[in-house]
């Protein structure tokens, strides 16, 4: 007869210790790379300032901790929050292929800020205003239609009504392109669509971490929980589960904050798709150890291309650009290695 | 006592075109119930409605002679228990993270599952016959070895009562006498255990009850050696059947494969 208690108190030891030793690597990863991502920029040539020189020198102290700073937090909390809906929409819809634009939220944004940028003078309040507000009801206009549509199971409609919202969005984007002043406005748009932190300030910061900080913080501590969602409705009822209710909750909690990050931040794309599958592959697809780690690969992710967004080149890179490039490129890899644990 | 009771019970996923008509049993704790049927009889939607996910249109259950309705969600999925015939599983799990979700009942929206929950699946694993598997994905067993994780799965709960659709299914022998072995087992320490099959062999080696479905209605209840006979069967699954006996239990046979 085998000792069973002592058998799972050594696998958890083994479980935990293995995960722990990578979040510690990654913490330690992630301040490190905070550390010099702020001591790094154009003042005015690119170069890598000592702590000294920036405390001792006020206008670069004043760039670091009022421009270099909230960008960095904003970059973290777009990494962050991008992953964590990435990780939570892919096991909701049992689907590793899903990302968090999945339901109109990132189509709505978009033709929030065209049409900010058209008809109200493009003051990035009102751009963010504009961008969020569409999102959410992208959102809901997703959930809305699927509660409407007379075909297939929940998530089919869902997936079926996403795509006709964000369809009718990307059409609605469309036509303010073709509206739009092609020597101001349309580089303006196009600019915007591409994604980017070029504009973040402290406001910023203080708009988004009410919005998503709570949310990350109940969805990291129901992680474990996340995984009964995976399984087929009636055995997730069986396990003391309401489905139904239970997705549309952790779906809010997943969507909501992405709707304010993509305000702020334009469409950024990738970062959703590709952490989950990393974090899946280094710890397995138990959300308890996926979840927490998707939220510092994604952090660290968005933080090294928003880095290299704001120092390559003397102009801004469009963080989306980079995210897309970067991200496709480790997409392939992972695709085309011989094992794939984590995901089907 | 009495498991599991119903009374009157009827159900329709479209209005007027009921699935289950006017169905009343009842089972004694401990026992083992075939629900018996061709196809389409309306099998699993007799054990949904059991397992409260489905609500009748008209009659009553009762779970240990209280109303169903009267359990909350959180109360019934520690009686109750479920393995489907074949669980989509998006996602690498090994086989006792998997196993492991079925200690849900017992842990809160925060919680993660505790030494104990890792030993109770471990054991659930071993009553199942797969402990050797537990760090093997779900999508890397074979047909058979997936169908006894997911039981595993379904034990981790400790259920009183135990629902299985087309268990056998894709077992082959082997791991059909190890199912069997364990729902007698179940039985002594007094699970009831309900299990749909259309094959009324699986029925006869192991069940104490036999419910005979045919659209929606039940046709006959009772112990094995009165619910198989010819007659009733040939009606039911509309081929010639035999029936022969040995070691006490009845089997059925195709009397003949006749000409299309």
């Amino acid at each position: 007869m085998k000792d069973l208690a002592l058998a799972s108190s050594r696998e958890i030891v083994k479980r935990n210790r293995a995960f722990l030793g990578k979040i510690v690597l990654f913490s330690a990863l992630l301040l490190i790379s905070v550390f010099l991502s702020l001591l790094l920029g154009r003042y005015p040539a690119l170069s890598l300032q000592s702590p000294q020189a920036i405390v001792s020198d006020p206008m670069a102290f004043n760039l670091a901790i009022n421009y270099r700073l909230p960008r960095i937090l904003l970059s973290l909390l777009l990494g962050a929050t991008l992953s964590a809906s990435g990780v939570v929409l892919q096991m909701i819809f049992r689907n590793p292929l899903v990302e968090p634009g999945f339901l109109g939220v990132s189509q709505g944004a978009a033709f929030g800020a065209s049409l900010a940028i058209i008809f109200l003078g493009s003051s990035l309040l009102t751009m963010e205003m504009l961008a969020a507000f569409f999102s959410i009801l992208g959102l809901f206009l997703s959930i809305f239609l699927a509660r409407k549509l007379r075909y297939g199971g929940w998530i089919l409609r869902l997936v079926l009504a996403g795509i006709a919202v964000s369809a009718l969005f990307s059409a609605g984007v469309g036509v303010l392109k073709y509206l739009a002043d092609p020597l101001k406005q349309l580089p303006e748009i196009t600019f915007w669509l591409l994604g980017g932190l070029w504009g973040s300030d402290w406001h910023q910061v203080f708009y988004v971490v009410p919005f998503v900080l709570p949310a990350l913080i109940v969805l990291y501590l129901i992680r474990w929980r996340l995984n009964i969602l995976t399984l087929e409705d009636s055995t997730a009822f069986s396990l003391g589960v309401r489905p139904g209710r239970e997705k549309m909750l952790v779906l809010s909690l997943a969507v909501i904050p992405v709707a304010v990050m993509v305000s702020v931040a334009g469409i950024v794309g990738w970062v959703g798709l590709i952490i989950p599958h990393i974090s899946r592959k280094l710890v397995g697809a138990n959300s308890q150890f996926s979840f927490p780690l998707s939220l510092f690969l994604g952090a660290f992710f968005c933080l090294f291309c928003d880095t290299i967004a704001r120092t390559m080149l003397w102009g801004e890179i469009p963080l989306g650009i980079l995210t897309s490039l970067i991200g496709a490129f480790i997409f392939l890899l992972i695709l085309t290695r011989p094992s794939s644990r984590g995901f089907v | 006592m009495r498991a599991l009771s119903l009374s009157g019970v009827s159900f329709s996923y479209i209005p007027r075109e009921p699935v289950i008509r006017d169905v009343s049993f009842s089972l004694e704790s401990g026992r083992i119930l075939a629900l018996l049927g061709p196809n389409g009889s309306g099998k699993t939607t007799l054990l949904h409605l059991i397992l409260g996910q489905l609500s009748p249109k008209r009659g009553e259950i009762e779970i240990f002679e209280r109303e169903i309705r009267s359990y909350s969600r959180s109360e019934l999925s520690k009686i109750i228990g479920l393995a489907r015939q074949e669980e989509r599983v998006a996602f690498e799990f090994t086989a006792l993270e998997y196993v492991l979700l079925g200690r849900a009942p017992y842990l809160g929206p925060l919680e993660a599952p505790s030494d104990d929950d890792y030993e109770k699946a471990l054991q659930a694993l071993e009553m199942a016959g797969v402990f050797h598997l537990q760090d093997r994905f779900l999508t890397s067993l074979s047909g058979g070895e997936r169908q006894l994780v997911i039981i595993a799965r379904a034990l981790a709960q400790i259920p009183k009562i135990l629902l299985l659709d087309e268990p056998l299914a894709h077992l082959d022998l082997k791991n059909q006498s190890l199912l069997l072995q364990v729902l007698k087992s179940l039985r002594e320490q007094g699970v009831t255990v309900v299990f749909s099959t259309h094959d009324p062999n699986a029925a006869s080696v192991i069940a104490d009850q036999i419910l005979l479905l045919q659209k929606g209605c039940l046709l006959q209840y009772g112990p094995p050696d009165e619910v198989l006979a010819p007659e009733k069967l040939q009606d039911v699954y509309e081929v010639p059947l035999r029936i022969v006996e040995g070691n006490g239990k009845r089997y059925v046979l195709l009397e003949n494969i006749g000409e299309r």
